[in-house]
């Protein structure tokens, strides 16, 4: 018997799969398919202060080997995620879940950020800086360290659950924004969020995507993720999530040689509803492939 | 909804662009308005098709040639496999129908419309259909409207057959209620011309088809919904036009 378990930041998963931010809803839409409790845990949809309708449509479109999304952070705001979304998730998942929190303002996330850390069943906080910062002219926190490292400071100060800054890969240097996290006092780092991109509808000449741009995810993005997973894990001391394109178990084993301790799988669960139960059931098969008795033994094993 | 892995045991033409594709081995429950979700070799998104047809476990969709991947889809043979999400959607309530409903559909809206029909006639309804169309040479399935015992009336554009004009050059005098199903100018269009109630099925692009990625949300006067998970029909009265 292999052994799967992995420790993140003081809590033990069965498992290291953790369906991402944005692709698993509230978890309940997957609960009606199969027991979701197979899971690591999961990433619930990016939270905001307030509730968002996100941008116009088309939100989606397609590329080779992938996928560009621009929700827009769709979601019914903190207060509505409290009293609505964690009830109702409570009745099919028993695990500690990770609770993804975005903000347009240090304020939003400190707000969003010390409404969830009173919830019980939120194991996690996962502080998403890629959005624009509606006070630094509309740039996202997750290019400028000095904004991350002050988003992070923020968060920390109103949570005692361990604080996850999720970092966006467009920028040149990751490994200087996820240090100024790590000093800002951040307890783990995950990445990527989605690469920008855009497509052209050669009918019309226009951008497919509504807001003409939008994040690129899916089976193509996994070298630059898992390049930058490694560059990360390498150079910080605290752990790291590794997500962008998996959609295997070999994958996952790949990220955490590359020094993930936990992976989450994103697009790979909207092509594929069962994605996440099948790379959970296909993962002992692949480590005893590789001769991998403990999962935990890999981590950072390419450094 | 359900995955299935279902064996493709028809998929020829029934004009130009337009295909019809049969499935077998379906188990899930399909009601007329829900849709199916398409995998095909090559492409990273499923394809979003309508249910035109479903008994004893085989489905029946038509699709019309638009873009690579529906292009690709004409060119699965009989005999493959196929991996497609089933019974997505709300789909029609039929209780809502009265005794004289009125279905109107414009080019590849006209399929949906065809088990809706079949099953509001199964219930003993007055089924009145028209069906929009360009040009004689697209149109598809009026016999087999006709078959179930729909009064059809047919419309092109370029009077190449049946009423010159739009769908709504030919609406009948009066019906209970309305269904419906086509371009989004064509509901619009509807939406004024038709004074009883009744429901629409949309279009949207998607990321999953089943509610998870909010790739497409309306607004609604009750609020952001999901095409794909809340609709694809919405109550005529709900659409904010
Ligand atoms: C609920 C629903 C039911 C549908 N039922 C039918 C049907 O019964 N018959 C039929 O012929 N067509 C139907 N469509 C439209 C059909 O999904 C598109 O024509 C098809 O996805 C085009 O794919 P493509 O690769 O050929 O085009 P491309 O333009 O190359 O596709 C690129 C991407 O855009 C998406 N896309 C393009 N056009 C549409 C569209 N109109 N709606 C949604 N996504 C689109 C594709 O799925 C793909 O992800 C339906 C769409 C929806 C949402
Ligand atoms: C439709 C969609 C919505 C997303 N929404 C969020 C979000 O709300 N918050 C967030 O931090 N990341 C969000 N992401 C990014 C994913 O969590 C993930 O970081 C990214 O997609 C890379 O992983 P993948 O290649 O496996 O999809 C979203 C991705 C997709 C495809
Ligand atoms: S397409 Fe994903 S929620 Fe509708």
């Amino acid at each position: 018997m292999v052994n799967t378990k992995v420790d993140l930041l003081g809590i033990t998963l069965d498992n290291p799969i953790i369906p991402a931010s944005g692709t698993f809803g509230y978890g309940y839409e997957f609960a009606e398919l199969y027991d979701i409790n197979c899971l690591g845990t999961f990433s619930f949809k990016g939270t905001t202060r307030e509730p968002r309708f996100g941008n116009p449509t088309p939100r989606i479109a397609e590329c080779t080997a992938g996928m560009i999304n621009a929700v827009g952070l769709q979601n019914p705001g903190v207060e509505k995620v409290i009293s609505e979304e964690l009830p109702k998730l409570k009745k099919v998942f028993s695990k500690p879940v990770m609770a993804n929190v975005s903000g347009f303002s240090v304020e939003d996330y400190a707000y969003t950020c010390a409404l969830l850390d009173r919830e019980e069943q939120v194991g996690w906080l996962e502080v998403n800086v890629s959005c624009p910062n509606v006070h630094g002219g509309g740039m996202s926190f997750g290019t400028d360290p000095n904004a991350a490292a002050e988003v992070t400071r923020a968060v920390k100060a109103v949570t005692k659950k361990p604080v996850i800054v999720k970092l966006s890969p467009n920028v040149t240097d990751i490994v200087s924004i996820a240090r100024a996290c790590e000093d800002a006092g951040a307890d783990g780092i995950s990445l990527i969020n989605t690469l920008l991109g855009m497509r052209i509808d050669l009918k019309t000449g226009r951008p497919v995507i509504a807001n003409t741009m939008g994040g690129f995810s899916g089976p193509a993005i996994f070298p630059v993720a898992l390049r930058m997973v490694y560059q990360v894990s390498k150079a910080l001391s605290i752990p790291v999530v590794g997500m962008g394109g998996v959609a295997s178990a070999e994958e996952v084993i790949e990220m955490m040689m590359a020094g993930a301790v936990a992976v989450e799988i994103g697009a790979a669960n909207l092509v594929d509803p069962f994605a996440s139960k099948k790379i959970v059931e296909a993962l002992p098969a692949a480590m005893e492939k590789y001769g991998i008795q403990k999962l935990e033994d890999i981590i950072g094993k390419a450094h | 909804m359900k995955q299935e892995l279902l064996t493709v045991i028809e998929n020829a033409p029934l004009t130009d662009a337009v295909y019809r594709m049969r499935l077998s081995g379906c188990a899930g429950e399909n009601r007329p308005g829900q849709f199916v979700n398409i995998r095909l070799e090559g492409f990273y998104l499923r394809r979003p098709i309508s249910v035109c047809d479903f008994e004893n476990g085989v489905l029946t969709i038509i699709y019309k040639a638009v873009g690579r991947g529906t292009d690709a889809m004409t060119r699965v043979a009989p005999g493959e496999k196929l991996d497609v999400l089933t019974g997505l959607g709300n789909g029609y309530d039929l209780s809502a129908a009265g005794e004289a409903p009125l279905l109107v559909g414009g080019g590849v809206g006209v399929p949906p419309l065809y088990y809706l029909a079949k099953e509001l006639i199964k219930r003993g309804k007055a089924v009145s259909a028209v069906l929009g169309f360009n040009a004689a040479s697209e149109i598809f399935y009026e016999d087999e409207f006709r078959a179930l015992g729909a009064s059809v009336a047919v419309t092109t554009v370029d009077g190449s057959r049946g009423i010159k004009g739009f769908v709504t050059d030919a609406l009948p005098e009066s019906a209970t209620y309305l269904y419906a199903c086509g371009p989004l100018p064509m509901l619009k269009a509807l939406t004024k011309a038709c004074p009883v109630s009744g429901e629409l099925s949309l279009e949207e692009r998607m990321g999953c088809g089943f509610g998870a990625c909010m790739g497409c949300s309306i607004m609604t006067k009750s609020g952001a919904k999901r095409v794909c998970k809340d609709g694809p029909v919405f109550g005529k009265e709900e659409l904010p036009w």
